[in-house]
């Protein structure tokens, strides 16, 4: 069971290199002026390019080269002159037989990105092409190899995509899940793609493979395809790995091929050998001139570039002196801002993150940084307990107010200190042995008694005791 | 010297291209493909070595359009001059296996 969840098999590492296919968010497409959009009745967004009539030409759109350089940058790869090439092959959805791609010159090469724990992992090129139209498979159960026929609508050829190519530096579906998901927040937040996976604007293909741990070589390695979500893409993973472990096991070897995922059976089947594999005979398209963008257009590019989720998570933990993974659903939820002003008007940083992280999944609603602040502020003095700051929390966010206010409404008000020291005193009166064990226990002991007087407090107060101030009260007492 | 290109090599091109060839023009086009080749092979004599690649004939870059929709196609018209349409898409034989 363990191992289903974490993918870790003992004795082998998983070695994962992703292909991530982002629809970008212009207007038109790639080629032409027909609209990028999605959803649309049928054939509607097409035009003579999209469909590959003979005689139209393609005129390649700017704003997918900007959004494209803005990946390239975002991802701290090298942007530089670039050409388009022709993707041979004979398949419907792409009606004039040819994907225009970018094949030995892409227009970005050579980045990182950073996961969420600081690790880098290599990006070996982005490059531009056109995507292809979609075909829905019709009679024999809907299955591929069955069909009846297929139907073709053509409103998403010529979408323009960008193709990340990650280098195998990933090693557990945890680390592909996250890759994946830090590679969302920027395309979203440079404004390059929705990174919708439901809608299909961004795609995953997956190269697996396993080797021994200690071996320096990677093994042979599958690509998998059909992953529509990052729950998907863990589960192929998980599947994948073990597939090749138990070949490798049992004496056999591990074919090169392209595999297919299914969601339904939880697992891969093969589609193709490497021996089936596509020759597409790449050439360079001659109806497209080289894009060689100047230095000046990158720069404005660069300069326009927002906050990256990796600096912002830097930022955020500097300010608040925690680690950068303990902020991720902080700045993944576009909270930081809030963060970082409650923290000015006075709240504590550490109580401040714990409460965005845990509590606030469904949005800010009416909170404000000044009254995030206050709350925090009432928690640490011990006016309210954890417990009780998160139900106030939640009140704020759902209709706002004065957190002292709500905290009244809702009867949590502060114990007297003093009261609370004779209720404890009261109950070292009442089990003397446990209060004996307390003082003359070892570490554990006392852990295990303060915990069953805390208990008891908390009986005895309908939970409106701080813990916190109930230890500091017995460890002055077992002073005396 | 480049290996010369032999019969299997452009029976196996024909099939990329979906092309029926004979085995009369298996022959004819091995012959001929194999003279382009040979003259192409002309410039390995050639020192090279400071010259750029060349991407396109024409002396020219970034050919772009701005970001603007234009016409799109009647969708009727678009599709009556397909063979075969079913609920406003192109209905198309069964494919065999998934797009690369």
């Amino acid at each position: 069971m363990r191992e289903e969840l974490t993918g870790v098999i003992p004795g082998w590492e998983t070695v994962i290199g992703l292909e991530v296919h982002a629809e970008l968010a212009t207007a038109t497409k790639l080629f032409s002026g027909a609209p990028n959009r999605f959803g649309g009745e049928p054939n509607t967004n097409v035009d003579p390019v999209s469909l590959g009539l003979p005689g139209s030409l393609p005129v390649l759109n700017e704003q997918a080269v900007e959004l494209a350089i803005r990946v390239g940058l975002a991802l701290n790869c090298r942007v530089q002159p670039s050409v388009f090439a022709r993707k041979n092959y004979f398949y419907p959805d792409m009606p004039k037989d040819f994907q225009i791609s970018q094949y030995d010159l892409p227009i970005n090469e050579e980045g990182w990105l950073e996961l969420p724990d600081g690790r880098r992992i290599g990006i070996e090129r982005a490059h531009l092409e056109e995507d292809t139209g979609k075909s829905t498979h019709v009679g024999g159960g809907g299955r591929i190899h069955e069909a009846g026929y297929s139907l073709v609508d053509y409103n998403r050829a010529g979408v323009p995509l960008i193709e990340i190519v990650g280098a195998p530096d990933l090693r557990s579906p945890e680390d592909a899940r996250a890759y994946v998901g830090e590679l969302r927040s920027i395309l979203v937040a440079i404004g390059a793609s929705d990174g919708k996976m439901e809608e299909g604007s961004m795609r995953v293909d997956c190269n697996v493979s396993v080797r021994p741990i200690g071996q320096a070589e990677f093994g042979t390695r599958c690509e998998i395809k059909n992953i529509n979500s990052l729950r998907s893409l863990g589960r192929a993973i998980t599947y994948e790995a073990q597939r090749q472990v138990d070949l490798l096991a049992s004496g056999e070897a591990v074919e090169q091929q392209t595999r297919h995922w299914d969601e339904d059976e939880g697992r891969t089947h093969k589609l193709r050998s490497k021996e089936e594999a596509f020759d597409y005979r790449y050439f360079p398209e001659p109806d497209l001139v080289p894009v060689d963008p100047s230095e000046e257009w990158i720069t404005e590019i660069r300069d326009a570039l927002p906050m990256l989720p990796r600096e912002r998570r830097h930022r955020l933990a500097e300010v608040a002196n925690v680690e950068t993974a303990s902020v991720v659903l902080t700045v993944e939820r576009g909270m930081d801002d809030l963060a970082f002003e409650a923290i000015a008007a006075g709240g504590d940083a550490g109580r401040v993150i714990v409460h965005v992280e845990n509590n606030l999944a469904d949005g800010a609603g009416a909170l404000d940084a000044e009254s995030f602040a206050t709350l925090v502020a009432m928690e640490v003095r011990g006016d309210l307990t954890a417990t009780q700051a998160k139900t106030v929390l939640a009140a704020l966010v759902a209709e706002g107010g004065d957190p002292a206010e709500v905290a009244a409404s809702m009867g949590f008000e502060a114990m007297d200190t003093e009261e609370l020291e004779a209720l404890v005193e009261r109950l070292i009166d009442e089990y003397a042995e446990d209060w004996a064990a307390f003082i003359a226990g070892d570490d554990k002991e006392r852990k295990k008694k303060s915990g069953f007087f805390v208990g008891q407090v908390m009986k005895a107060t309908n939970g409106q005791a701080d813990g916190r101030i109930v230890n500091e009260i017995m460890s002055r007492l077992a002073l005396d | 010297m480049t290996e010369r290109i032999t019969r299997e090599d452009v029976a196996h091109v024909a099939e990329l291209a979906r092309l029926s060839l004979d085995q009369d023009e298996l022959d004819a086009f091995t012959s001929q493909l194999a003279d382009v080749l040979d003259h192409a092979a002309d410039l390995d004599a050639l020192d090279l070595d400071e010259v750029p690649p060349t991407a396109h004939p024409l002396p020219l870059r970034n050919v772009l359009r701005p970001d603007v929709v234009g016409e799109t196609s009647d969708r009727a018209e678009v599709l009556a001059a397909a063979p075969s349409v079913e609920e406003d898409q192109f209905r198309v034989p069964p494919v065999l296996g998934e797009a690369p």
